[in-house]
């Protein structure tokens, strides 16, 4: 019973890491759609930012894939 | 030992996504020790990651024809890419680590590629795998930062633009995330990698309902497309980011 | 920290009950070593057949296009410079077989000219030597006409006379005909 418990805890827990990933996916959307707001205004310029494009892709995806992986860690291996 | 306890399980909608992620000797039962010189499916998976290098690179290459066979061009464009990234990014005294960076750059790209094969096993989803590279990329950012500049390296702790007083807290915030830097480093690539794969599987265990098997067959190929392109990009993320690290180390000044 | 070692007593029970199956793969420490050791070797390996092998091999090829390029670029600038060169000597010695001909032509007509003149300058002068040998001719003939008439009238005027029944001697009729026939 006490297992059972512990078992329904890590299934609440991981799905709420789960959201997470969600959040990350509305912080991805923002670096996305600023940069893309931002090429049109001046395309010329847009063609040198892609780099710091993907690093601030990067930098808001690591934190979803963190959750993501709280997710993992308290479905296998707590 | 755990496959073979996922052997016994029969029957319902059973998900075991993570199985391809064992580790397991090549040669001899699934259950066998495996050693630091085990030949392991990540050994053979490496390997075929290595011969695939070797074969663009060295074999495509062999003519060093002017005009460019199909195969040579495409380690040209590659080579071209890396190079303008890490002039671009890390700066012009940052040639010297092309080879370096080209070499991680080659693996990752090729270990994620080879990854997405069917029946085939994801060298980088380990964490094992990637905490090597990221580390390896730390050490020497952070070697080579000291070596360059000595103490000076420390003043891209010190923001000697912020005011004086909120200078110790920025340090201790700049501290804290130069040393997050291989953590977030290696688990995105690792994370990414894993997190796809094991979507994939997820799907795939939905596929064994009639009702929603051609939904799950069509997850899977959207998914992984999504995959394809995942791959690429966290190669490329990766990459970028080793070249930005090194650009801190060479040029340490806010 | 409590509840962490009551759940591994938990887990050591229940991960039998599910045989171990729930472990993460990635968190399999005893894997580590190995796969750090083969990563290892994959890595070294590809530094140094990238690093000595296939980067300079690459850097060659491309560093041979650019100079091929270049070089190419160049012999075309020059094989265009020649172009221009050439038109240029074309365009030359067209304007000099022009102006040459117009020489030529300028010349000719000179030439032609002078000769006509001359020829001209000849024939205006026989005709002259022509008009006045006529005009010469003419007025011997009207002399000599002149003359006869006198004479016709002279013997006319004889005969009237002697028919007349006068007789006159010579000089008398003679200078009355040349008072006659002078007005």
């Amino acid at each position: 019973m006490e297992g059972d418990i512990a078992q329904l805890g890590q299934f609440i827990g991981a799905g709420l890491a789960g959201i997470g990933s969600g959040a990350a996916a509305i912080g991805v959307g923002h670096v996305a759609g600023n940069f893309l707001a931002g090429a049109l205004r001046n395309p010329s310029a847009a063609g040198g930012q892609t780099a710091t494009l993907f690093i601030g892709i990067a930098f808001a995806e690591a934190l979803g894939i963190f959750s993501f992986l709280v997710a993992l860690l308290l479905m296998f291996a707590v | 030992m755990a496959t073979e306890a996922h052997g016994e399980e029969t029957g319902g909608l059973v998900f075991h996504p993570l199985d391809q992620f064992i580790v397991e000797p090549l040669f001899g039962n699934a259950g066998d020790p495996v050693h630091w010189y085990t030949i392991t499916n990540v050994t053979l998976w490496m390997a075929l990651a290595v011969l695939a290098i070797v074969a663009l690179f060295v074999f495509g290459s062999r003519g060093r024809a002017i005009v460019p066979t199909r195969t040579q061009s495409i380690g040209e464009i590659l080579y071209g890419f890396t190079y303008k990234m890490v002039e671009d990014v890390a700066g012009k005294d940052a040639i010297k680590f092309f080879p370096y960076i080209m070499s991680l750059f080659m693996f990752i790209l090729f270990a994620n590629y080879l990854g997405l094969l069917p029946m085939s096993f994801a060298t980088t989803s380990h964490i094992a795998v990637t905490a090597v590279l990221a580390l390896a990329v730390f050490l020497t950012v952070t070697i080579v930062g000291f070596v360059k500049n000595g103490v000076g390296f420390l003043g891209l702790f010190w923001v000697a633009s912020a005011p004086l007083a909120l200078r110790p807290i920025l340090a201790i915030i700049e501290l804290i995330s130069y040393f997050v830097r291989p953590v977030s480093h290696s688990i995105r690539l690792g994370g990414n990698i894993m997190a796809g794969h094991a979507v994939i599987k997820v799907f795939a265990g939905f596929a064994a309902i009639a009702a929603i098997s051609p939904f799950a067959v069509l997850s899977i190929t959207a998914i992984y497309g999504l995959e394809v392109l995942v791959a690429g990009v966290q190669a490329y993320v990766f990459t970028i980011l080793t070249c930005v690290y090194l650009k801190d180390a060479l040029h340490p000044s806010h | 920290m409590a509840t962490e070692t009551e759940n591994g007593a938990v887990d050591a029970a229940h991960g039998a009950a599910e045989a171990g199956g729930a472990g993460m793969p990635q968190l399999e420490f005893s894997t580590f070593g190995n796969q750090i050791f083969w990563l290892v070797v994959a890595l070294v390996i590809i530094f140094f057949v990238l690093s000595k092998i296939a980067l300079p091999r690459i850097a060659g090829v491309l560093a041979e296009r650019q100079g091929t390029i270049t070089n190419d670029l160049a012999a075309a600038e020059e094989l265009k410079q020649k172009a221009v060169e050439a038109e240029e000597a074309y365009k030359q010695a067209l304007a000099d077989a022009r102006s040459e001909a117009q020489k030529i032509v300028n010349d000719a007509k000179a030439e032609i000219q002078a000769d006509l003149d001359a020829a001209q300058a000849k024939a205006d002068a026989e005709i002259a030597a022509k008009t006045a040998e006529s005009e010469k001719a003419i007025a011997e003939i009207r002399d000599g006409a002149a003359d006869s008439a006198k004479e016709v009238a002279r013997d006319t005027v004889k005969e009237i006379l002697g028919a007349m029944g006068f007789s006159a001697d010579a000089r008398t009729v003679t200078s009355a005909v040349n008072a006659r026939t002078k007005g």
